[in-house]
Parts: structure tokens; sequence; C-alpha cells
């Protein structure tokens, strides 16, 4: 392990009160002096900063680089508008996921932004698998994201952002510098990601807090909010060994990507997982209900009945929902234990506990469409 | 009211001993969302694991501080886990212990010693 990192907005954490912890090779603030809980709900209630900026941020530029990207994601990028952001992830040979990430048209060029624990390897992989593209890594901006009912309102005191819908991704000018703006996120809110000069971070994040309904937001509401909104964190909820059909990502890949599509295949993995759609996987990511208060951990073991020997799965996330006042889990489970409504039982500290496979997310997510 | 390094707290009561956690653990667990209380009538033995406490960040498990009986715990907990956030070291304790040997209570701390341990 070498020296950890800190993004532009270290000395802006310890004069919050952050708790810094490490995480993917940076120091984050894992909690602010307001507490996870009181986080969590407050970005759900009014709007939360997160400091994003570990996450690695890259331009792709080529004659065709959507047609050049297609050749590492399952995903339909051609068809990508202008101004517009989509979801998707690299995958293996062997139909794995290596990382997944954000894909933004911005006219002559893309913006990707990846996962901080894989950012090395994905832009390895990316000037691996595309010499027909020029690999620009980003490191003079940092990445903040403004989460919640009142985000809107908050940016917009710094730029024009309210005619944007879920998933348009635009660049402002402002005070602060350029900024590139998406609307989107990682909490089930309506909210924003802004990449920002690295020079100007500090004061961006400081006019934003001084809006009374933002509050700053550490990892740790930004793993239950996240949970709630039914989305994965790559390395817990998928990764290497678990295909986008199993980790029930189906709605990412498009048609025109799938069997009988005008550009099937033609991606890492592609006889797997196209395999997959047409025969299903033998398991699948569910989301779970633990019916009492205990949660049920990543690595808590899933089993049938109250005393069935052999697991039908484990637990890759579980936390306790601070918004649906209750505990919650996804993890994957054998195909014939993942309808909604199954009763399962997950093994708690050597006791079998009913949980209940539910639909995701476990909260409304709150998209402006 | 005695202190343990492991951040409990022990009270006299009728001949029994009310225990709970300290409000320093409480603010060092985060915010509390479960609390899994012995069977009262359980016979403990000294630093055995009887409560598993589970807040935002993790599950923590606490110790017997003594040998004896768990003759109650507290009901409140079970509905309320986030008591323990708000009053820890009163109407949040966890059990009351009959003691069987009261030997141990010796080696903990007074308060201005705990204050001194938790620096």
């Amino acid at each position: 392990m070498g020296e950890l990192k800190r993004t532009g907005l270290y000395d802006l954490h310890i004069e919050l009160g952050a708790k810094m912890v490490p995480f993917a090779g940076y120091e984050m603030p894992v909690q602010y002096p307001m507490g996870v809980m009181k986080e969590h709900l407050h970005t759900r209630a009014y709007a939360g900063l997160f400091d994003v900026s570990h996450m690695g941020q890259v331009i792709l530029r080529g004659d065709d680089p959507a047609g050049a990207l297609e050749r590492l994601v399952p995903v339909a990028l051609k068809a990508l508008a202008d101004g517009r952001q989509r979801y998707a992830m690299f995958t293996n040979d062997d139909g794995g996921i290596l990382d997944d990430l954000m894909v933004a048209n911005r006219g002559d060029h893309l913006f990707l932004v990846v996962n901080a624990a894989c950012k090395d390897a994905d832009i390895a992989h990316m000037r691996a698998g595309l010499p027909d593209c020029d690999v620009e890594v980003i490191e003079d901006r940092a990445l903040l994201a403004l989460q919640g009912p009142a985000a809107e309102a908050a940016l917009a005191q710094i730029a024009p952002v309210a005619d944007m819908t879920f998933m348009d991704v635009a660049v402002l000018s402002s005070d602060f510098g350029d900024l590139w703006v998406s609307r989107s996120g990682y909490t089930g809110e309506d909210g924003f990601e802004i990449s920002v000069e690295n020079s100007q971070a500090a004061a961006l994040a400081k006019a934003l807090l001084a809006i009374d309904a933002v509050a700053p937001i550490g990892l740790g509401a930004r793993d239950s909010l996240r949970l709630e909104a039914g989305l994965c964190l790559y390395g817990n909820d998928i990764d290497t060994t678990t295909s986008p059909v199993e980790a029930a990502l189906e709605w990412a890949v498009q048609k025109v990507r799938r069997t009988g599509g005008d550009r099937a295949g033609g991606f890492p993995g592609a006889d797997r997982i196209l395999a997959e759609f047409d025969q299903g996987s033998s398991r699948r990511r569910v989301g779970l209900l633990p019916e009492t208060r205990a949660p049920m951990r990543a690595g808590t073991e899933l089993f049938a009945t109250e005393d069935a020997t052999d697991p039908i799965g484990t637990v890759t996330s579980g936390a306790y929902g601070p918004s649906i006042e209750a505990p919650m889990s996804m993890g994957y489970v054998t195909t014939e234990h993942a309808a909604t409504g199954t009763i399962i039982f997950g093994d708690v500290r050597g006791k079998r506990l009913r949980a209940k496979v539910a639909d995701m997310p476990f909260r409304p997510s709150t998209y402006k469409r | 009211m005695k202190f343990t390094e492991e951040h409990e707290w022990l009270r006299e009561e009728d001949g029994v001993m009310v225990v709970g956690i300290t409000e320093h653990a409480a603010e060092q667990l985060g915010d509390v969302v479960f609390v899994e209380l012995p069977e009262v009538g359980t016979e403990v033995s000294k630093d055995e694991e009887i409560v598993v406490i589970e807040s935002v960040k993790a599950a923590s498990d606490i110790l017997s501080p003594l040998d004896g009986e768990i003759v109650e715990v507290n009901p409140m907990l079970e509905e309320d886990p986030g008591k323990v956030n708000e009053d820890a070291q009163g109407d949040a304790w966890f059990f009351k212990i009959k003691p069987s040997d009261l030997s141990p209570m010796d080696d903990y701390m007074d308060e201005a010693a705990y204050k001194t341990f938790i620096g």
C-alpha cells in the first residue's frame, strides 16, 4: 500500500469535522459531525453534498469513440444523443463485470466516470482495447455530487441547471469556471454530479454549503442511500464473477446489442451474456427485506429453509435503511428462489432469520424524468 | 458507577448489577439500529459475548463484565435501539446481572479513571 491520496477538498473535510478513512487509495470522509443516519435523512429531505473526486474522469476522443467503446461494453452508445449520459459496464471474456461506469456524449467526444478502485485498470483496458481512440485521464478536476429534493434550487444559484432532466449532461459556465454537470447520482434522488477545476472545487463546495438546505455527506450515508435505491456497489454486488444478467442489469443492455439486434454481441463475454439473455442465469441478484430488525450484512449466507445445510446464496450488501426504517440487503440467490415474495433465511450469528425477496429500489427513486 | 476498559458501565441496584455502554462508546459506534440481548435466565461468564449492537457502521459485541445470571433485559432497546445514542448511561441500560463473583469489580475504574482512560 502506498501513501493515501487526498482530494482537492481534503482541507475542507477537516475544517467541517469529518472523520476520514482510507477508501480506494484515498483519505475520504466517512461521516461529518451530523452522523450517518442524519446525513442520510438530510439528503432525502433537503440536499447533500458529496466529494466523489476519487472517481476517475476520462475523455475518449477519436473518429468514432462511441462505436469504438461498444467493443468493450454491452451497451448501445452509437445512438446516445449529444448531451445525454448512459450507464454501462466493462465486461471480461468470461462475461464478468470489470467495472461499471457512466458514459456521456459531449458532441465530439465521450466523457466517462469510472470507479476509484478500478480506474487504473479501466484506463489500461481502454488504452489496450481502443487503439483508435485517445484516452485522456482528467487529473485537474474534482467531482462533487449534489443530491436531494433541494439540489436543483441550490445548484441553480450557481449555474442554469433547471431545464436539465435525468441523465442530461451539459458544460455550464459559472463563477467557478466551466462546470461539467450531469443530472444523475447514486442516491435514488434527483440531483447532479459536477466536475469542477481543482482550483475552484473548495470555493464551489463552500458556496453550496452556504445554502441552508445543503449539508456535507460522507461515504457512510452514501452507502445506505445507494442501497435503498437498489444501486450496485462495484466490488460488493458486482465484480468479475457476476455477469450483467446475473446482476439483474439487463435493462442496461439495449436490444440492439442482444441476439437479433443490429449490433448484437461484439463485446467481451458476449457468448455467455447473450446465452443468459436467452436461457436465464442460474443465480440472480435480488433485494431482501429481513423480517426482524437485525441487519443481514455482506457475507451473510442464505438458505432456502430454517434447517437446510447447503446455502442458496450470499448477501453482498446489507445495512439499516434510515428512510425505510428497516434493515435491507441485496445478494445473489439461485434463480428458483429469486421470485419476489419468496421467504428465505439468512444465517446471522448462527441463527436462521427470515427474509423476504423484495423488489428494488426499496424506496422509490425521485429522478426528474 | 464503575467502568470497564470495554466501555461498559455497571451500577448496583437492589443486589444486582445494571450494565450498559458508556456515552463515549455510543458516540464511537454511531447511530445504533439494532440490539440483540441475551435471554433472561441465562448463566453467563465474564468476557462472554452476550450482546450484539448493530450500528449504521458495523456490528459490535458486548462482553459480560461478570459471572452471573441475566435477570432482566431492557425491552425498550428492542423497540427503540436509537435510545442508546440518546441516553447511554441512563435509560438505555442493556441488562441486569445477578453476579456470582464480584471480585472483578475491584479492577474496574471509577468515573475519573475512565475519563483518563478514554483521554
